[in-house]
């Protein structure tokens, strides 16, 4: 691979012009770790999942005829006689969004080369993915068990609820929990030094994928919980 | 591959918005625990909703600091997604309309 060096006519130049000059002349396109490259052409690709899976949800919600459950009701908590709708996904959300800030200063930390901090700071957003999980877990039994919620029918409304419900959380908890295991496998390796030489690109790597998991939960939070 | 100083940024713009999400998500569980309905709610939801994918994609994500390249890989496709919703949307309302129209019958 031939990599032109002159700086010139390279990543230097801002805007429009920076484009054409990033596109043109046989050389490497993207000014970026080819590994966050692939993270974001990664997270690109999920995108359109979930964006199929939120525009199929919007789809059938449309066309059908009977009454959608009202999700303000279906995620309500009793809390020592207290009804509090919605209470679980308003912790569960402020759960993921303080993770994202962790890993946010985590790759701050990172960059800095304080190997400590960062490690500490990506165990604790690694705790708060767990904890998101934990509450998810805690929300489909309560679903399935005490409401009897099915991916074919439940006793609030449409039967289309059930199937949406579980394949659009279930897929973003597969990626939370993903997540938490990836957090945790590059934690391990900053902590064991494996980064010194090569440098602490792969904590940004990681802290991309987390806040993408953390973006996909935004919009379920408004389409799915508040619509 | 000219090796480019990683995403540095002063900590206080992290924490400040962190705490921006925690007001606006405060503000989109406001609406529901303030029972708002119709066109009100909707707008508020998706207004609070873009505002926090925002700061998230370019704060967190540093999407602010990286080059035009990059933001046109990301954000051209999106145009894809934008059609197929409206496409979907109105599939979606034909639908409805048939049903409306057949299943009473």
């Amino acid at each position: 691979m031939t990599i032109q060096t002159d700086k010139s006519t390279s990543y230097t130049k801002p805007g429009i012009e920076g484009l054409v000059a990033d596109w043109s002349s046989d050389r490497q396109t993207f000014d970026l770790p080819w590994g966050k490259l692939m993270m974001w052409i990664f997270l690109l690709s999920d995108t359109f999942i979930f964006s199929i899976f939120l525009t199929g949800y919007m789809n059938v919600r449309l066309s059908q005829t009977d009454n959608w459950p009202n999700p303000s009701e279906v995620f309500a908590l009793e809390i020592a006689g207290q009804h509090l709708p919605l209470l679980l996904i308003a912790i569960m959300t402020f759960a993921l969004i303080t993770s994202s800030g962790t890993m946010a200063m985590a790759v701050n930390f990172a960059y800095a080369g304080n190997k400590r901090k960062t490690v500490i700071l990506m165990t604790i957003t690694a705790i708060l993915g767990a904890s998101f999980v934990g509450m998810q877990v805690f929300e489909w039994t309560k679903l399935i068990v005490e409401e009897g919620v099915r991916p074919w029918s439940n006793p609030m409304g449409a039967a289309q609820f059930g199937s949406l419900f579980f394949m659009i959380t279930g897929f973003h908890g597969l990626h939370v929990t993903a997540g938490v295991i990836y957090l945790s496998i590059i934690a391990r390796k900053v902590a064991r030094g494996d980064y010194e030489k090569k440098g602490y690109a792969i904590v940004e790597i990681t802290g991309l994928y987390w806040h993408f998991v953390d973006l996909v939960w935004v919009f379920i939070f408004a389409f799915f919980y508040l619509w | 591959m000219s090796e480019t100083a990683g995403q540095q940024h002063p900590i206080g713009i992290y924490l400040k918005v962190w705490l921006l999400l925690f007001i606006l998500s405060a503000f989109s569980y406001a609406v529901d625990l303030l029972h708002v309905e119709g066109y009100l709610r909707w707008t508020l939801i998706l207004i609070f909703m873009f505002l926090k994918a925002g700061l998230i994609v370019t704060i967190f994500m540093h999407v602010t600091w990286e080059r035009l390249a990059l933001k046109y890989l990301l954000f051209a496709p999106l145009i894809a997604i934008a059609v197929l919703i409206i496409l979907m949307a109105m599939e979606g309302d034909y639908t409805f309309m048939t049903r409306e129209i057949f299943f009473d019958q």
